[in-house]
């Protein structure tokens, strides 16, 4: 039998409902796993009496019969999200010792459903970064290797933590958030599998604002099945997120049928880029075959703003996200710096932001500060929102065209060493979103999932974007796909 | 656009995040990269196009004007790194 942390969440909610495992042995198994996985540093606060806790009052619950499917799941939490009383800093110095005095209502409603949580999970500093390598805690790092190296890798980001604690077994699933590829391309990176769902599906409520019109939380998981069962159970309407949707949560994981007969997927001719890796070509030319041989319909689109994502992404993100980092001014929580004589407010502000936020994010801060800035606001935010709307309707116009899902690689690389981005400019730790971005921009659901090995034996990943609120038909071409590429290779364990 | 070190400075300032002077150049230079690869963005024809407010196309909902949370003073003061008597305080703001 496999070890219990092993297991996917479907199978541990079979066994759970059986009574064939308690929640406590399940979460005692994973909690052993994650303290002997330090070396990932993938959990950065673990809460071993908060679990048991839970573990306990879910083995109670399915004892007394109908019990939700994610009761006694074992999960790790994405730092991002504010958990009572438990540390949630957003891997940032500037929220050292934040402990919020109320739940975000993702995580309320996972724990309603009876999830437990085994702690917080490492990633990019306020979610900006594409390889976990901004956090205040330090590197998360890829449980995979490159075959005979010893390389450190790095999971991805900015949900690089929630990835690696995934692909390591240390939990059954992890809450990732999403703001230009933050929970696909760590997936990628780490063969697993994670959706963002369509804008306004999951509340983000109590999760630490980077860019508000673009972050959606979403669940990482090993299979796809687990994906529908977890954002199930993350989504719905919330009176707290205006713009959380009045749409109704259907059962994502009764959509997966199997069966996408007669479907049109698009391949968009302009994610064809420049010095594209030629693996990253064939990986996505044998799932364009697996989702014909499924007996799919295989047709070229085009989605002519495409390369314009990144750069409109790159005022976009910045411009919300200087003004949703105001607030960290030193007053109401977090840090606050120590003052010389005689400094004011003004050198409080100053010297709290300048020792609480790490370089990239300083950066981003003050380009967003500029393309907001009298004089410029027209030049380059408003045209980006201008070409946002374009990119948007690239994709209205190809699934008005009867497209039902778009297949794209996920990321232009796999998992590259801790370190090698170091002295890049920051432009080039931005390309790592070019196939994910447009997808936040437009607002729709895109899902990663793990179709293959490169030569160096790092895992690959395919993207299926889809509908606005169809993640149900969405992930099911994904379970098609899952089931075609047959990827269970797992990272060799050394850590 | 060039971002030259006097603008540097400003942004900064905006931005109320101290920079050291001798940090300037180099974060002129890191903005400056980043502000040419958004010029990308001059070839796309906007004509005619609204700039996007909504991603989704929904009225942002509205809510009863009522009071629906209260009476946590102690909560909302529990993580601020100095409150006193009931309030955050805060350096001098007014000589």
């Amino acid at each position: 039998m496999t070890d219990l942390n092993q297991l996917t969440i479907a199978e541990a909610r079979d066994l759970l409902r059986k009574r064939a495992v308690t929640a406590v042995d399940l979460t005692m198994a994973c909690m052993t796993a994650m303290d002997a996985a330090d070396g990932l540093n993938a959990f950065v606060h673990k809460t071993p009496e908060i679990a048991l806790e839970q573990a306990r009052a879910a083995d109670a619950r399915l004892a007394s019969g109908a019990a939700p499917a994610m009761c006694g799941i074992p999960l790790g939490i994405k730092d991002l999200f504010c958990t009572r009383g438990v540390p949630s800093q957003a891997a940032s110095r500037i929220l050292n010792g934040f402990r919020p005095e109320y739940e975000s209502t993702v995580t309320r409603k996972l724990f309603d459903a009876g999830a437990v949580m085994l702690g917080k999970l490492n990633m990019d500093e306020f979610a900006m970064g594409s390889s976990n390598e901004t956090s205040c805690y330090g590197n998360a790092v890829n449980p995979w290797r490159r075959a005979n190296d010893t390389t450190p890798l790095t999971p991805g980001g900015s949900s690089g933590g929630s990835a690696a604690a995934v692909a390591a077994d240390l939990c059954l699933g992890a809450t990732g958030t999403d703001t230009g590829g933050s929970i696909r391309q760590p997936a990628a990176f780490t063969g697993i599998v994670g959706i963002k769902p369509t804008y306004g599906r999951v509340s983000r409520w109590g999760i630490v604002a980077f860019a508000s019109s673009l972050d959606q939380a979403g669940p990482m998981t090993r299979t796809v099945r687990d994906a529908a069962i977890m954002l199930g159970a993350m989504a719905g309407e919330d009176a707290k997120d205006s713009t959380s949707a009045a749409i109704a949560v259907p059962d994502f994981e009764a959509a997966l049928t199997g069966d996408i007969r007669g479907k049109k997927i698009g391949i968009p001719r302009e994610y064809r880029m420049d010095g594209m890796p030629a693996e990253i070509e064939k990986l996505w030319a044998d799932g364009a075959a697996m989702l014909k041989d499924a007996g799919a319909q295989i047709v070229d689109i085009s989605l002519p703003h495409t390369r314009y994502a990144l750069p409109a992404y790159y005022v976009i993100a910045p411009a919300e996200a200087s003004s949703n980092l105001a607030r960290y001014d030193g007053v109401r929580y977090g840090h606050r710096a120590k003052l010389a004589q005689g400094d004011g407010i003004t050198e409080m502000y100053e010297k709290t932001r300048a020792e609480g936020f790490g370089p990239e994010v300083q950066r981003r801060v003050m380009i967003g500060t500029y393309v907001l800035s009298a004089g410029f606001y027209d030049a380059y935010y408003n045209r980006a929102r201008k070409v946002r709307a374009l990119i948007k309707r690239d994709f209205e116009l190809a699934f008005a065209a009867g497209i039902d899902a778009i297949l794209t690689p996920a990321t232009p690389s796999s998992a590259f060493g801790l370190g090698e981005m170091a002295d890049a400019d920051p432009v080039q730790m931005y390309l790592n979103d070019v196939f994910t971005v447009t997808v936040n921009l437009a607002g729709l659901p895109g899902v990663a999932v793990p179709a293959g090995l490169d030569a160096k034996g790092l895992p690959l990943g395919l993207q299926l974007i889809g509908r606005p609120w169809e993640e149900g038909d969405l992930l099911n071409h994904a379970h098609v796909l899952e089931r075609a590429a047959g990827f269970v290779s797992k990272p060799g364990k050394w850590w | 656009m060039s971002i030259d070190i006097e603008t540097a400075r400003r942004v900064a300032k905006l931005a109320r995040i101290r920079v050291e002077e001798a940090a300037l150049p180099a974060l002129a230079r890191d903005l400056s990269g980043i502000l040419g690869f958004m010029e990308q963005l001059n070839e796309v024809d906007v004509t005619g196009i609204e700039p996007m407010t909504s991603v989704t196309p929904m009225r942002l909902k509205r809510r009863t004007d009522v009071v629906t949370d209260g009476n946590i003073q102690a909560q909302i003061l529990k993580n601020a790194p100095d409150a006193r008597e009931g309030f955050f305080a805060v350096p001098k703001v007014v000589e």
